[in-house]
């Protein structure tokens, strides 16, 4: 008999478990991080752990507020400088999944993480592109992971800041030297994979008491389903046990002020 | 040879209105100091350099010191917008701002270059990004030797490079460790620099391989403790991470905003 969980805890236990023991993974802030570190914590512990920060093989004991804290480079193998880490270990070819998060997602897993709106009229600005253009095309494959809503999974997105598959799927078709691409999105509600003709994102698996009417009220298109489709396993006490450790870790070691101490 | 100066001197004599300024240190030795001296010495119309402009550039659009921004990452890391930034793109608050987007890659391989002395720099980027269309910064070139299409930015060449490390010797030799970052390529690539640093000591006390800039390859060094806070400098002190949460409340709100900047920055005096 396992504990209960929360449709958050299900999202970061299903993302955790797609990452393997013997990948390198380029690892996005926010649910990516949350998701990888328990990965590592559970499951995969040889995983590889990188941020664009510049820290390479990392183990954080707590969960990063920003893709550069103390804790990332003092637990990493080696530290190296932000061109060397996108253009030696990105570019280059070591990166086997990029774990990306984004704000909004469409049809074909184009990310979204620049505005809302028009681009000189913008409703919302966004941060904008940081590492996840280039992650999400040098990476062999991306892993992707964002709560399930109708604002965040739409038709057509306002801006392709990071290609899946382009506005009519083609995107990657032809180019050389780039990764396969979104290979799955991991929600609060369900598994999709791209379809491997259409690319167009199908539910492949809906998590435990998730319904079908649950996924179409919050996707932003006629969403499909896969006509073998699975439920996702519940996560084990283990699982829920490590997350739960990890985020009071994190939640407690933010909230102190840290300055002043050596 | 590196001079040594206060830094409101440093500010004073290197940075001009108008001057294109690069401000870095990813996640980690984020000048504050230095960006409260601009503040203060209210230079106006910069045209400013940053791959993840955090709560500095906010701090320093809300007071106006800025006409331009080009940047990959705008946004307070693990918290969320940077309120200040978004008023001057959204409302146009103290006044509109133009804004130049790049991808981090992109950027990074742009200092590199910048450093290197070559005009521009290529990569495998931007494939399937609406990045290009809005950005006439970004070209796309064919590789003269396999007919590859690769992207191609203009190389990073500022006026002013700004960034602080851990520390320099009496000589003004440079020493920073830890998230090394762009530091190094952004003051190769800059025609001036400032480096503000948490102390000046005898020995810097680095290993063969260490991050050190020598003294003849920067302009200027101003002694700067807990220059980087809320930042911060491994080896010295933490992230403030509760400040960065903080400045959530504080930059949303234009009053709050200003209250904070005549407390914090105007009111006192140059560290």
């Amino acid at each position: 008999m396992s504990l209960e969980f929360t449709s958050s805890e299900m999202m970061s236990v299903t993302a955790a478990r797609a990452l393997k023991n013997d990948m390198t993974c380029f690892v996005g802030i926010g649910l990516p991080s949350e998701a990888a570190n328990l990965a590592r914590l559970t499951h995969a512990p040889d995983v590889t752990l990188i941020y664009e920060s510049g820290t390479l093989q990392t183990k954080p004991d707590v969960l990063p507020l920003s893709i550069g804290d103390g804790e990332l480079c003092e637990s990493a193998l080696t530290t190296v400088s932000v061109p060397e880490m996108f253009r030696y270990w990105l570019q280059g070819g070591h990166i086997s999944v990029g774990f990306l998060g984004t704000a909004q997602i469409d049809r074909y897993a184009n990310l979204n993480t620049t505005l809302i709106g028009d681009y000189r009229e913008p409703k919302v600005r966004l941060p904008g592109g940081g590492g996840a253009p280039e992650i999400a095309t040098n990476a062999k494959e991306v892993f992707i992971t964002v709560k399930h809503s109708r604002r965040t999974f739409v038709k057509d997105v306002d801006f392709v800041t990071t290609v899946g598959f382009g506005r009519d799927g083609k995107a990657r078709d032809n180019v050389p030297n780039i990764g396969r691409g979104p290979t799955v999105v991991i929600t609060d509600l369900c598994i999709l994979k791209p379809d491997p003709e259409t690319k167009e994102l199908v539910v492949t698996s809906l998590h435990p008491n998730v319904s079908r009417e649950a996924v179409i009220e919050a996707t932003g298109w006629e969403i499909r389903f896969a006509d073998q489709l699975e439920t996702t396993p519940e996560p084990s006490t283990r699982e829920l046990e490590v997350l739960r450790d990890l985020k009071a870790r994190t939640s407690a070691h933010h909230s102190s002020t840290q300055s002043g101490q050596q | 040879m590196a001079e040594f100066l206060s830094l409101q001197e440093a500010v004073s004599k290197h940075i001009n209105n108008g001057d294109t300024v690069a401000m870095e240190g990813f996640t980690h030795l984020i000048p504050f100091a230095a960006g409260h001296e601009i503040i203060r010495q209210e230079k106006r119309d910069l045209t400013l350099i940053r791959m993840t402009p955090d709560l500095v550039y906010d701090q320093m659009i809300g007071a106006g010191c800025a006409k331009k921004l080009i940047f990959s990452w705008g946004g307070n890391p693990g918290v969320g917008s940077l309120h200040r930034l978004r008023d001057a793109v959204e409302k146009g608050w103290p006044h509109q701002i133009e804004i130049l987007e790049h991808s981090h890659a992109a950027m990074a391989n742009a200092y590199e270059a910048g450093a290197a002395g070559l005009p521009l720099a290529v990569l495998r980027g931007y494939v399937g990004s609406d990045l290009p269309k809005v950005n006439d910064q970004i070209k796309f070139i064919e590789c003269p030797f396999t007919g590859e299409r690769l992207a191609a930015v203009p190389s990073v060449r500022p006026d002013v490079a700004v960034i602080h490390a851990q520390r320099a010797d009496r000589k003004g030799n440079v020493l920073i460790e830890g998230i090394v970052g762009i530091q190094k390529e952004v003051v190769l690539a800059a025609k001036r620099s400032i480096v503000t640093v948490e102390e000046i000591v005898d020995d810097l006390g680095a290993s063969v391989n260490a991050c050190v800039l020598p003294s003849w390859a920067v302009t200027a060094i101003a002694e700067a403790p807990k220059g980087a806070a809320p930042s911060y400098a491994l080896g010295y002190y933490d992230r403030d991470n509760a400040f960065y949460k903080d400045w959530d409340g504080i930059a949303r709100d234009r009053d709050t905003f200003q209250a904070w900047l005549n407390d914090n920055v105007f009111e006192k005096g140059a560290a």
